[in-house]
């Protein structure tokens, strides 16, 4: 897979995407569809709002305590026969996960669909180091045999159609293992017939498996993957060898805890009032071998910021991609990061730093029309953090917007400057430009500027009162 | 009652006539209107852009001009949402009693036919921080139907951001003017003659794409429609 490092920033890469037809047209479709769906089945479900206000509370004294529930967690998953491992960056991880593969002699790995593992680049990884990493989710094999970019947290194909999904079965399956049929149409149950046989293959051979978690239940160390395909099921039991990649903010302290979630999830996420498959493990089985691997990565830095730090809560459901108008017209790969849309906005700038271009982008990537915070299962305020962001984003650079805020901050505190400004523009209002200069020419491309009246309402109130 | 008017700096500059229509309607409705001189700019630019210290100043402002006054009105849902949501978060505690115009003439004045006359076709734009900050739901669209003569017609979509979010307009012009251009379509399948929304700023950016397109479309603050009676034609 292609990698992210140096990205243009959030308004080159968007204005592009905007002007791809198709794209638009796949994810208005999408996006609509799903909000749809998930507006149905939240509307049914009288407590949503106490459900929505436990799953932030949860998350948030699961926050306050991490290092107490982590170590709950570590003790309760080798008690039942597992390994942990601890990796404080995306380099760590994988040289722990490249290792472990590397010590079981196998050269082949099937993986369940996980953010954590595509945040750190393990499938590149892996490959450097001569082992191959089959994608096991349909969304995600799309986007590995088109070596493409996952758009999307849940639907990471959501940028192609069925027509495009046929050509890059037709191409590339072969490359991967068994070829999609010559006669392949590009009906949603022949596409996933011939990905069905095309896995089937693997997770019959397949002798390391590697996975995320969507929760982790400290009290008994039991990780939980809640999914619609059943490759996770195929890929969590076949292999001797699992592997899973877990972010430190998974964590639940309780059963009665993850109740919460598991009601929050599939609602927000697919927009069904129960997902199909749901795995849960605790430790190795017998005859097999298990490890975890607890993924920092920039995680306890965004745990250290007051304001970012809700970030956190998120459980990747995608309600607010799903939702915003500005990823349903930008599409996902503007966002520069397996994480899209505005958790990407808010979470991407938080785990890298404020460091280049795009990053620095990202918090201006939203209108502020709160679409997100008023769907988001555990409450994230979007919008706050976005604005948090925006105020640490000016404290360097940005000299121009500085010098032109300072003006307009001057004019704006003097009621005398105001009525100034206000009086020559309508004074010379019949010469008020068409096109206007500079940055501001983004306003006049594609809309008529508005013209001053003759009088402003303070000269009128003067006058008349 | 006497209220102070909290115009906005949008409206004082640009959009004089939505000033002049809210002094009207609130006078009709049995008002005593002042709008303080010393009033500019909520910080709104400033806040939303990232730039609290230059935001600071001017809501101490707003705070040191309309502190003593019992409400204040406001005929824009973004600087509403501006003072009650965010001025806390610059340390600033907003004057208790700060209202948008529809929550003032509704929930203070407890009135909805407000005595206007106007006979054409009107789509509405609920605008995103009255929606979901300010959550002042069906008063805009109580106010608009009790209007005699007025034919409301409902916007697809209506919910949806139409792009302007102030200097994301400029910042992200690409995609501002692609949300635009769905909001405009929605307005246009309305047929409606008027789009109204109770915020210029947002009316500025779709009423600036309906007459760059040459649509024909219209648009107007609720106030100027409130404010409009049969004295008019």
């Amino acid at each position: 897979m292609n990698s992210f490092v140096g990205m243009p920033s959030f308004p080159e890469a968007s204005s592009v995407a905007v002007g791809d037809a198709q794209l638009r047209h796949n994810l208005r479709k999408a996006t609509h569809t799903i909000r749809a769906k998930r507006a149905a089945v939240v509307g049914e479900q009288p407590d949503w709002a106490a459900l929505r206000e436990a799953g932030a509370a949860i998350k948030d004294r699961t926050l306050r305590h991490l290092d107490v529930y982590l170590e709950r967690l570590e003790a309760a998953v080798v008690a039942a026969g597992g390994t942990v491992h601890w990796a404080a960056d995306a380099a760590e991880a994988n040289r722990i996960v490249t290792d472990l593969v590397k010590a079981t002699g196998e050269t082949e790995v099937v993986k369940v669909k996980s953010m954590a593992t595509q945040e750190i680049d393990l499938n590149a990884a892996l490959a450097d180091a001569g082992i191959r990493a089959y994608e096991t989710d349909l969304a995600e094999l799309i986007v590995q045999l088109g070596d493409d970019w996952p758009s999307h947290i849940l639907v990471p194909a959501i940028h192609r159609n069925r027509a495009e999904i046929r050509e890059i079965f037709l191409e590339h399956m072969a490359d991967w293992g068994r070829p999609a049929p010559p006669d392949l149409k590009d009906d949603p149950r022949a596409l996933a017939e011939a990905a069905r046989l095309h896995l089937r293959e693997r997770f019959l051979s397949a002798r390391v498996g590697i996975s995320g978690a969507n929760f982790a239940v400290a009290e008994t160390g039991t990780l939980v993957v809640l999914e619609s395909e059943g490759n996770g099921r195929m890929c969590l039991t076949l292999p001797e060898t699992l592997i899973s990649v877990v972010g430190i903010e998974k964590l639940v302290p309780t059963w009665q805890d993850l109740e919460v979630f598991m009601q929050l999830l599939p609602r927000s996420s697919t927009g069904e009032r129960m997902n199909p498959y749901t795995s849960m493990w605790t430790g190795a089985t017998e005859g097999q071998t298990f490890h975890l691997v607890l993924l920092d990565n920039g995680r306890t830095s965004v745990l250290a910021d007051e304001v970012g730090r809700q970030a956190l809560r998120c459980i990747r459901c995608s309600a607010c991609l799903n939702v915003c108008p500005v990823y349903e017209r930008a599409g996902g790969h503007a966002y520069g990061s397996v994480y899209p849309g505005p958790i990407g906005a808010i979470l991407t700038p938080q785990l890298r730093g404020m460091a280049g271009p795009l990053e620095e982008s990202l918090p201006y990537a939203s209108t502020l029309c709160g679409a997100c915070y008023e769907v988001c299962p555990v409450a994230i305020n979007i919008p706050e953090v976005l604005l948090d962001l925006r105020a640490k984003a000016v404290t360097h650079g940005h000299v121009g917007q500085r010098l032109a805020m300072g003006a307009a901050r001057r004019v704006l505190d003097s009621p005398r400057w105001l009525a100034v400004a206000q009086r020559s523009a309508g004074r010379f209002r019949r010469w008020t430009p068409k096109r206007l200069p500079g940055p501001l020419s983004a306003w006049s491309d594609t809309r008529d500027v508005p013209v001053p009246p003759k009088e402003s309402f303070r000269q009128w109130w003067a006058a008349s009162r | 009652m006497r209220v102070a008017l909290f115009l906005t700096c949008v409206n004082d500059t640009l959009f004089p006539g939505t000033g002049k229509a809210v002094v009207r309607l609130l006078e009709r409705l049995g008002c005593d209107v002042d709008f303080p001189p010393d009033q500019t700019c909520c910080g709104q630019m400033h806040f939303n852009t990232g730039y609290r210290d230059d935001a600071r100043p001017l809501a101490r402002r707003f705070g040191a001009v309309f502190d003593d006054y019992e409400a204040v009105v406001v005929p824009s849902g973004s600087c509403a949402a501006m003072i009650r949501e965010w001025y806390p978060s610059l340390g600033i505690t907003p004057p208790a009693g700060v209202y948008e115009l529809t929550e003032f003439i509704v929930d203070v004045l407890g009135v909805t036919d407000v005595g206007a006359y106007f006979p054409h076709t009107v789509t509405y734009h609920p605008t995103c921080h009255s929606l979901r900050s300010l959550k002042v739901g069906s008063r805009p669209l109580d106010l608009l139907s009790s209007v005699r003569g007025l034919t409301l017609v409902p916007l697809g979509g209506a919910e949806e951001c139409c792009g302007f979010g102030g200097t994301f307009s400029l910042k992200n012009p690409a995609v501002s003017a692609a949300m635009c251009s769905d909001k405009v379509r929605g307005v246009l399948d309305t047929q409606a003659e008027v789009l109204c929304a109770a915020d210029n700023s947002c009316l500025m950016h779709i009423g600036g794409a309906l007459s760059r397109q040459r649509t024909g479309v219209r648009v107007m603050h609720l106030a100027e429609i409130l404010a409009a009676t049969e004295a008019d034609r």
